[in-house]
């Protein structure tokens, strides 16, 4: 945007302006991160209430307290009972402030494993609406184990032998959204975002500024559309008119059409086959190729001991390893210096690459 | 263009290599004392952080080791470019470390006892998680499952890769997803937290070990002390996200300087490993 208005060449990602019309990849995916976090749009509750006939929400982790950022409870949809567990974000700036801005604390997810115990005792399937900008970062949540609470949650989500849907409404942010995400089915509201750490957050990393969010929104691929590529989201639910905040019954109508479809093609299943999927949904992530057992990397910083360095002197040298390595340029080996440099700074403080 | 004779990398660095100043004390540390003294600060006890190859040459018994899936390499699945493509990120890390990714497993000795062990490498990107580290552990803990022996993972890493986006955050669920299912077979899983261990590696496996041991003053911790301090305005307690703080709040089972690091493993394995899993002397250990 700042490029475009400053006339500055583009990224080479980005394609070669077309005459009309000139939509900037990294402004839509920008709008679409706006929209996600639109204060307008209908957040889990009032969801809740278009979709369901029955709630009572149920507070407390029994171990700690009540956490506002995520709720839940019993409901019945269309006759059906089913177990809801969501982030809740405020409407306004004070409730924004008793919600926490729908950031989860430790006693949050395990007021959710809590829910999903209870569901899986009583039969009942679990419904997860995710809408957060990340687990809370405090002190306190520190103090009382978030990275815990987060990793039983899902853990819990692993193990559990009812159905699960995860619908993404809003912001999926990182591991706070994950924790109660790993569903048998993950639907996403189509300018819902997903991603492994907040634009400003991943641009102020990378970037060193965090007025390269919309670069940073774009490069990790957080629509909607990009994660059901990547086949991290199953559906995405299209929206009405400019988005679910012009109308909260109608997205609501549409959201339980697809939890309606989605209950019955799960109910088909056993509880061991339901578990088994699941595993099988989230074994398969991950991008990677085997390039089996092959020589060491060439040039390599691991300092060999006096025997390895009498064989390698021995040995002839010059085989490449794979693709990336055998075409090794003058700016390849540059940057190998610069890693070297990395490599050894290991007390350095710790990159932040945190969830 | 480096010529490539073998000894030249070594005498090019000559100088920086033979000392090294604690950051803890500021003393001067002769290296090949540091390194009899396991990466230790003879003077003040500051823990140095250790190479994952260096990590499982310290704990495993001598020769057991035999590494698995060495040749896993990350594809670029979003094709992420920031100031530079991650491919060439990848490269330089590699050309680097000597190594494909952030993580090694494979199956050891530990004591006489066979484990299956995987250890993750900070000098690599951060001992990030992208995807072959989430397979690698999710691996470790099939292999364990597999052959009906436990688990150590030992953990150094920022937290989940951002150039792999979302894919990256998937592997705390499939790492977890092969936890629970090694839980359920009765195998104990050990999880060693050295400095440091933050974001999506800790809110996965790092955290969910039946026995957490931690190195001391490691960093532990979700949000990372600058992010926390940062986004929420507010003071930090003393020794915030350090391995003393996590055992004071319970997070934390046993605080293990690295010296008796490899003795308390041997030991809980023999109290909690599964009952006649007592073989492993280095010939025994079974390949392919």
């Amino acid at each position: 945007m700042v490029d475009r208005l400053l006339g500055r060449p583009r990224d080479r990602e980005t394609p070669p302006a077309t005459p009309a019309p000139p939509v900037d990849p990294r402004d839509a995916v920008w709008a679409r991160v706006q929209l996600a976090r639109n204060p307008r749009r209908p957040h889990t509750l009032e969801l809740v209430g278009q979709i369901t006939e029955a709630f009572v929400e149920l507070h407390g982790d029994r171990l700690f307290g009540d956490d506002g950022a995520i709720v839940g409870g019993p409901a019945r949809i269309d006759g059906r009972r089913v177990m809801i567990v969501g982030h809740q974000k405020g409407a306004d700036t004070d409730e924004n402030i008793r919600r926490n801005f729908g950031m989860g604390k430790p006693e949050g997810f395990r007021k959710a494993i809590r829910l999903f115990e209870l569901a899986e005792r009583l039969g009942l399937p679990v419904v997860t609406f995710v809408d957060t900008p990340g687990a809370y970062p405090g002190a306190e949540a520190e103090e009382r184990g978030i990275a815990d609470a987060i990793a039983r949650s899902i853990g819990a989500m692993c193990r559990l032998r009812v159905p699960i849907i995860t619908l993404i409404t809003g912001e999926g942010g990182s591991g706070g959204a994950l924790a109660i995400a790993a569903g048998d089915v993950v639907v996403a509201l189509e300018n819902a975002v997903y991603a492994v750490i907040s634009p400003e957050g991943c641009a102020s990393i990378l970037w060193r500024s965090p007025e390269k969010a919309p670069d940073a929104a774009l490069a990790m691929r957080m629509s909607a559309q990009d994660q059901a590529e990547l086949g991290v989201i199953d559906r995405v639910v299209a929206e009405p008119g400019e988005g679910a905040h012009v109308d909260a019954a109608e997205t609501g109508r549409r959201l339980r059409a697809v939890i309606l479809e989605e209950l019955d093609r799960l109910a088909a299943l056993s509880p061991d086959e339901l578990v088994a999927k699941r595993g099988g949904r989230y074994r398969v992530f991950g991008a990677f190729d085997d390039l089996g057992a092959t020589e060491p990397i060439p040039g390599a910083a691991e300092r060999p001991g006096l025997a390895d360095r009498l064989r390698r002197a021995l040995e002839p040298v010059g085989k490449s390893v794979g693709d990336a390595i055998g075409s090794r340029t003058g700016r390849d080996a540059r940057d190998a210096r610069d890693g070297r440099d990395a490599g050894e700074g290991r007390d350095q403080p710790p990159a932040r690459e945190e969830v | 263009m480096p010529l490539t004779l073998p000894f030249r990398p070594r005498r090019e660095t000559y100088p920086p290599d033979m000392w090294t100043k604690c950051p803890s004390c500021s003393e001067m540390l002769f290296n090949k004392h540091l390194d009899k003294n396991l990466r230790v600060c003879g003077t003040c006890g500051h823990h140095f952080r250790i190479s994952a190859k260096v990590r499982l040459d310290q704990l495993t018994d001598p020769g057991t080791f035999r590494e698995r899936d060495e040749g896993l390499v990350s594809r670029d699945p979003l094709g992420f470019v920031d100031s530079k493509p991650y491919p060439d990120r990848l490269v330089a890390a590699q050309l680097a470390t000597g190594r494909r990714d952030a993580a090694i497993w494979g199956f050891g000795a530990l004591g006489g006892r066979r484990v299956a062990i995987c250890a993750l490498d900070f000098g690599f990107m951060g001992g990030s998680m992208g995807s072959v580290v989430g397979e690698k552990v999710t691996r470790a803990a099939e292999g364990a499952f597999a052959d009906r022996v436990p688990l150590i993972v030992v953990s150094a890493s920022g937290g989940a890769r951002m150039q792999e986006g979302t894919l990256a955050l998937m592997q705390l669920v499939k790492t977890i997803g092969a936890l629970e299912r090694l839980r359920a077979a009765g195998l104990p899983y050990i999880s060693v937290l050295a400095d440091p261990t933050t974001g999506g590696v800790f809110a996965s496996f790092a955290a969910l070990g039946d026995v957490n041991v931690a190195e001391p003053n490691a960093l532990i911790g979700f949000a990372g002390a600058r992010v926390s301090a940062g986004t929420i305005a507010e003071e930090l307690p003393p020794g915030f996200q350090r391995a003393e703080f996590l055992f004071s709040h319970g997070f934390v089972d046993r605080i293990v300087t690295r010296a008796n690091l490899r003795d308390e493993l041997v030991l809980l394995l023999a109290l909690l490993g599964p009952a006649g899993s007592t073989d492993a002397t280095p010939g025994s250990v079974r390949r392919g």
